[in-house]
Parts: C-alpha cells; sequence; structure tokens
C-alpha cells in the first residue's frame, strides 16, 4: 500500500446521511474480479440517470469538484455490506479522505486497509466544513500532525482530528497486515496445538 | 472467583493468538466461509504475494450471489457472473477448498448452509465477506462480516487483527403475541435503537422469548444485528441449540460429541455479567410490523401509517423522512394496509428457512395470489427446497400461483436477473429496503414471511392475523 501524504484539495459536500453502501456503488458492479477501475461507477444511481447520462446537478458532475481528494458528509457512511468495491470506487475515484461524524464498522475499517483516511468529527464541526467546501474552499489534510486546515475570508482555520495511534501508523507507514500477522506465525502455530488439545472436534471435522 | 463473563468476553478469550503492542489483538478464526462476489480479489493477493492458504479444511465455500434461480441445467447467462463462480471454482480447487457447486443439492446462501450443515457451532469465531454473516451468532458463535482484505487475511494467516468491542445485551421478556415471529422481533430491535444503535457492539439477545425461538427464529434475529448497526449478534448456547447440531454432516462425531456440549454450554453468559448498555423490550409490545421507508430502522406496525414528516421537528430527520417518502412513493398518513403491492419475495439468509416456508404455506394453503401480483419463493438452500418439497410445500405454493424456484440470494440484492423495475413495489422477506437494493427505483417493505404471504394474497399489505 502507498503511504498516506497530505491532502491538499477541495472537498466535495455530500450533506446526505446513512449514505449506504448500495448508493456508494450498486451491486451490478460486484462482478468484477479486480479492485481497480470502479471510480467511475462510484454513487452510480445518484450520479447518472437511467440513460447512463450524468445527472448535472449531482455534486460529483459539478467541475470544479471533479478532481477532489475529498468527500465530507453526514452520519452513519458506509452502512449496509461489507463490500469493499465501496472503499474500492472510493479509492479509484481519487478520494483520499473521508470527513462525516460517524460511520458503520466495516466499512471504517475497510477504508484504512485501503489507504483511505476516515476523519470523525463533530456535527456541528462537519456543517462549518460543509459550507466551506460548497465554496470550494481549499483544505490541507495533514495526517501526521492531525489537522485540517483552509483559509477563509482571509484568515486561517484548523480543526484537529482524533485517530487511533495504530491505525495513523498503518496509513503513514503503508503497512501491509498480512505480513505483521505473519511475523508472529509462531504465536498463531502454539495457539492451534493448544486448542487442538482442549477442543480436538475443531480439528477432526471431515464432511460426512 | 472468577467474575462473572459474557459469552462474547469468553469466546474472545479463547480465541486470543496474541494481543499487539497497539492495543490491537489477533484472535485466531475457527472457520471461514467463501463466496464468489468478495472473494476474488483476495486469493489475488494471496498470488501475488505468493503466500498459501493456511487451512483450507476450516474453509468452506459456496456460490450464491450471483446465481440464476430459473434454468439451472443452462448454466449462467451473464459472462461476468459466470467468470466470477468460475474463479472461485478453480481458486477453491487450486487451495484445495470445499466447494459447494450449483450442481450441487447442498448449495445455497452462505448463511443458510454453514448451520445446516453442522459446520457453524458454538463457541467458534466464523466470518465471511458477507455482512450477515451475524446469523451465525444464533449458535453462540462470534461470527462477523469482513471485507475482502480481510478475507485474504485469515486465508493466509486464520487470524485476524481485532479491536474488542463494548457488550449490550438486548432482552425481550414476556411471551409473543400470535402472529408475531421473530422478524417482528428484530424490526421492533432496530425502530427502537436505530441503525447505528449497536454501532460499536455485539448484541447479545436475551430473554424469555429468545428461549422459545426455533434455531431458525434466532438466526432471523442474528442475521438483522447488522441492520442495528452491530458486527455481530450472540446468543447463549442452550438445549435447542445442541439438539439442532446432533448429527449434521460437520458437526463433532459421537465419540466427541458430549464434550463438544458441555463446552458449549458453559459459554454462556454468566448470572450478573456485566454490559456496556442493556435494553429491555417487553413482548406484548410487538405487532406484526412492516418498513415504509429506505432504512431498516423506518419500521411500523402493520396498523399504523405512513408517518408525517410536517410532525417532526428535528429539520434534518424531516428532510430524510420527505427523501425516503418520495423515493418510495408514499403519501404521508396512508394507512399501510392501504398500499398496493406488485412483487413478492420471500426467501434470503433472514427469511429462507423451512420454518419460513411452512409459515407461507399455511397461509397460501388454498389460497390465490392476487391477479396483480407475480410473487416468487427462494429457498435459502438445496436442501430446504428438498424438505419443503418433501412436506409437499411446493404443491401449495404453485396452485396458489408463487413461483417456485432455485436456492440463492436471489431479489435480496438483485445481483442476478431475478429485480424490480422501477417504481415496482415489494413485499419482501429480506433484510434491506435501501434505495435501489432490489433494483434501480424498486420499493421495498420488509416484513415477516407470513406477512409477505398475506400481502401476496390481498395485493397489498395485510396483516396476517387475519388469516
Ligand atoms: S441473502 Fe441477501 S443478505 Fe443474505 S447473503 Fe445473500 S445477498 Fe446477503
Amino acid at each position: 500500500m502507498e503511504k498516506f501524504k497530505t491532502i491538499k484539495s477541495n472537498a466535495i459536500p455530500l450533506p446526505m446521511v446513512n449514505v449506504d453502501t448500495d448508493m456508494i456503488i450498486p451491486k451490478q458492479f460486484l462482478k468484477t474480479i479486480k479492485r481497480t477501475g470502479l471510480g467511475k461507477n462510484l454513487f452510480y444511481e445518484l450520479r447518472y440517470d437511467e440513460n447512463d447520462k450524468e445527472i448535472e446537478s449531482f455534486v460529483l458532475n459539478q467541475d470544479e469538484y471533479k478532481d477532489s481528494q475529498i468527500l465530507i458528509t453526514g452520519k452513519n457512511f458506509g452502512c449496509g455490506s461489507s463490500r469493499e468495491h465501496a472503499p474500492w470506487s472510493i479509492a479509484d475515484y481519487g478520494i483520499k479522505c473521508i470527513i462525516a461524524s460517524s460511520y458503520a464498522d466495516i466499512f471504517y475499517n475497510n477504508c484504512f486497509k485501503n489507504g483511505i483516511l476516515p476523519i470523525k468529527l463533530k456535527d456541528e464541526e462537519i456543517e462549518v466544513l460543509l459550507s466551506a467546501a460548497e465554496n470550494s474552499l481549499n483544505f490541507t489534510v495533514d495526517l501526521e500532525s492531525q489537522k485540517i486546515s483552509y483559509i477563509e475570508n482571509n484568515t486561517q482555520k484548523e480543526m484537529p482530528f482524533e485517530l487511533d495511534e495504530a491505525k495513523k501508523n498503518c496509513l503513514l507507514e503503508g503497512l501491509d497486515d498480512i505480513g505483521m500477522t505473519l511475523n508472529k506465525v509462531s504465536h498463531i502455530s502454539s495457539f492451534e496445538e493448544k486448542q487442538k488439545s482442549s477442543n480436538p472436534w475443531l480439528y477432526s471435522q471431515t464432511i460426512k | 472467583m472468577n467474575s462473572p463473563k459474557t459469552i462474547y468476553d469468553k469466546i474472545w478469550q479463547d480465541h486470543l493468538v496474541s494481543d499487539n503492542d497497539d492495543g490491537t489483538s489477533i484472535l485466531y478464526i475457527d472457520r471461514h466461509l467463501v463466496h464468489e462476489v468478495t472473494s476474488p480479489q483476495a486469493f489475488e493477493g494471496l498470488k501475488i504475494a505468493n503466500r498459501k492458504v493456511r487451512r483450507p479444511e476450516f474453509t468452506l465455500a459456496t456460490a450464491d450471489h450471483n446465481i440464476p434461480t430459473m434454468d439451472r441445467d443452462k448454466g449462467i447467462d451473464d459472462p461476468e457472473s459466470k467468470l466470477q463462480v468460475e474463479t472461485l471454482e478453480a481458486n477453491c480447487d487450486e487451495h484445495g477448498i470445499t466447494f459447494l457447486s450449483m450442481a450441487d443439492q447442498r448449495q445455497g446462501i452462505v448463511h443458510i448452509i454453514g448451520p445446516e450443515q453442522g459446520f457453524t457451532q458454538p463457541g467458534m469465531t466464523i466470518v465471511c465477506g458477507d455482512s450477515h454473516t451475524s446469523t451465525h451468532g444464533a449458535f453462540g458463535a462470534l461470527a462477523w462480516g469482513i471485507g475482502t482484505s480481510e478475507v485474504e487475511h485469515v486465508l493466509a494467516t486464520q487470524t485476524l487483527i481485532q479491536t474488542k468491542a463494548k457488550n449490550m445485551n438486548i432482552q425481550i421478556n414476556g411471551k409473543l403475541p400470535v402472529g408475531v415471529t421473530a422478524k417482528d422481533v428484530v424490526l421492533k430491535i432496530i425502530q427502537t435503537i436505530g441503525t447505528a444503535g449497536g454501532t460499536g457492539y455485539v448484541i447479545e439477545y436475551s430473554g424469555e422469548v429468545i428461549r422459545s425461538l426455533s434455531m431458525e427464529g434466532r438466526m432471523t434475529v442474528c442475521n438483522m444485528s447488522i441492520e442495528a448497526g452491530a458486527r455481530a449478534g450472540l446468543i447463549s448456547p442452550d438445549r435447542t441449540t445442541v439438539e439442532y447440531l446432533k448429527n449434521r454432516p460437520f458437526s463433532p462425531s459421537e465419540d466427541k460429541f458430549d464434550s463438544a456440549a458441555d463446552y458449549w454450554l458453559s459459554l454462556a453468559s454468566d448470572d450478573g455479567a456485566q454490559y456496556d448498555k442493556v435494553i429491555k423490550i417487553d413482548a406484548d409490545e410487538i405487532v406484526p410490523q412492516v418498513t415504509w421507508g429506505t432504512s431498516p430502522e423506518d419500521v411500523v406496525s402493520i396498523n399504523g401509517n405512513v408517518p408525517d414528516p410536517a410532525k417532526i421537528s428535528d429539520s434534518e430527520k424531516q428532510k430524510s423522512m420527505s427523501r425516503a417518502l418520495e423515493y418510495m412513493g408514499l403519501e404521508p398518513n396512508t394507512n399501510m394496509t392501504d398500499i398496493k403491492i406488485d412483487k413478492v419475495f420471500i426467501g434470503s439468509c433472514t427469511n429462507g428457512r423451512i420454518e419460513d416456508l411452512r409459515a407461507v404455506s399455511k397461509i397460501a394453503d388454498g389460497r390465490k395470489v392476487a391477479e396483480h401480483v407475480n410473487a416468487i419463493i427462494v429457498p435459502g438452500s438445496g436442501l430446504v427446497k428438498k424438505q419443503a418439497e418433501k412436506e409437499g410445500l411446493d404443491k401449495i405454493f404453485i396452485q396458489s400461483g408463487f413461483e417456485w424456484r432455485d436456492p440463492g440470494c436471489s431479489m435480496c440484492l438483485a445481483m442476478n436477473a431475478d429485480k424490480l423495475k422501477p417504481k415496482e413495489r415489494c413485499a419482501s422477506t429480506s433484510n434491506r429496503n435501501f434505495e435501489g437494493r432490489q433494483g434501480r427505483g424498486g420499493r421495498t417493505h420488509l416484513m415477516s414471511p407470513a406477512m409477505a404471504a398475506a400481502a401476496a394474497i390481498k395485493g397489498k399489505l395485510s396483516d396476517c392475523r387475519e388469516f
């Protein structure tokens, strides 16, 4: 995974709550066997009409937001299914950071595995950022110092955010979870030995 | 004396491989279910990194999401779906994983076949690249849905990196009124705590009502834990659980069964165990439920009305309610029983088991599906289908005008040919009423199998207690 670098970009305002994974990437795009190429289908049903034509009023179709790397949205973002196609499509579109007041668990964890930074802020803070985003202001998201900053009416504004230290490191270092776990393979083997003697039925399962 | 523990604490303790420095833990995963949609990229990742599957014998795979429910002998039409299913089969072959193909009678929805085969057992950690893995919690297994990166992690290491969740206890006390089922219970729970109410928690369901439910009913409840925001739902094992597991193909062999059963029963939450949150619901308050909107928390009793945004003070809620009503094509204050439907879907991992089909047959027997309604019944597995045919349920269904299909996820997520057209309205026994879930522009009302059958007969949402 690539290391997470400081982002400088304007932000897509999506003032909706409970945006679910079916909205992020509808099921007809889950048939792929690849991780890439899903960005063009991100928010498909909000973004295109029945004839696959862009719906002008939808924010992703507005010129100034086409290259944004930040998405600002409401609570419970990413609820619904475990499909990693949701973060894949977001990453493939070019969004590297999501700012919302809360997330569904599975989606939240999936973000880190795909180099996306999901920031949690209070509802009031989201309101403030949404209006700045609507004015297409430029934001800087600095993960190292855990700060979002932007300039509004010639004043520098800053908003700190909290993040679990381990998750922060994974993003900053671009770490591969599997490699890290395999470093502890001896622990896994000894766990299996122990479990085999305490719960032997787990190891003698055969299909009848 | 040890302090009293919850079942979640016990299972966690029994699967702890090691604690990482950063506060996360490596948990051992006993069983892994795999399906065609969320696995290809995981196998691809293994190949790129030149890694093997650590425990192929702890892994069971099938195709369910993306397969046809009619004319199976003709194979899969859609080239992308076909490639996905073939890719799964090839990956299983290569890594020595048991794969139940479409031609195998044991094939079905992963969350139906795991329990049915006895692959799911109490005290296990079970994962699958599918959020409704919470279903298996009905057995007192810690089971949760994972993303594809985690599927790859489990394949390679038979473990996952986890942070411990909080414990929530939802007690359903009293006795369920006649005509009220497990589905109504779980819809009531979601209405009560909301779709984000369980976020960060593992929910343990308890109380007289849960104890009196069959394993099928318990699975329905745990299945929708994810709609309540929780990654996992749990029910402490008891005699009902043990009885269900006797003589299943993957169950412990006879010489080990009793010691396994003792272990299972010892996992039940201890009296006096502490929870971070406790919710109590009285069974008397539960009536047959239906959803009116586009979130599983948009629940109302069948005797109720479509809610009115004008009566809501919170402006954000008001906005999202109006948006949902517009999408659903509903006027505020309409009687729920005046809502006409076009389609009925009976199936899914929530309600595609034999007990669900029996409930449908009771209502369908001797009656006809309304003229304007197209109703399909999709059994959850080949074995459910076989059992239903053995009991003659298929004849009742066909005579009443239901379509009797082959097993799979079907119109629960509409990845195959079974889907709603824009503005079509469906009475559905599945678990999600999100916009577009059952087909672009489609309108979904969630309910129990008996309620969906009643809707099919009357051609509009109806109270199953009137049958
Ligand atoms: S039946 Fe529906 S919810 Fe269940 S696994 Fe299939 S698609 Fe998911």
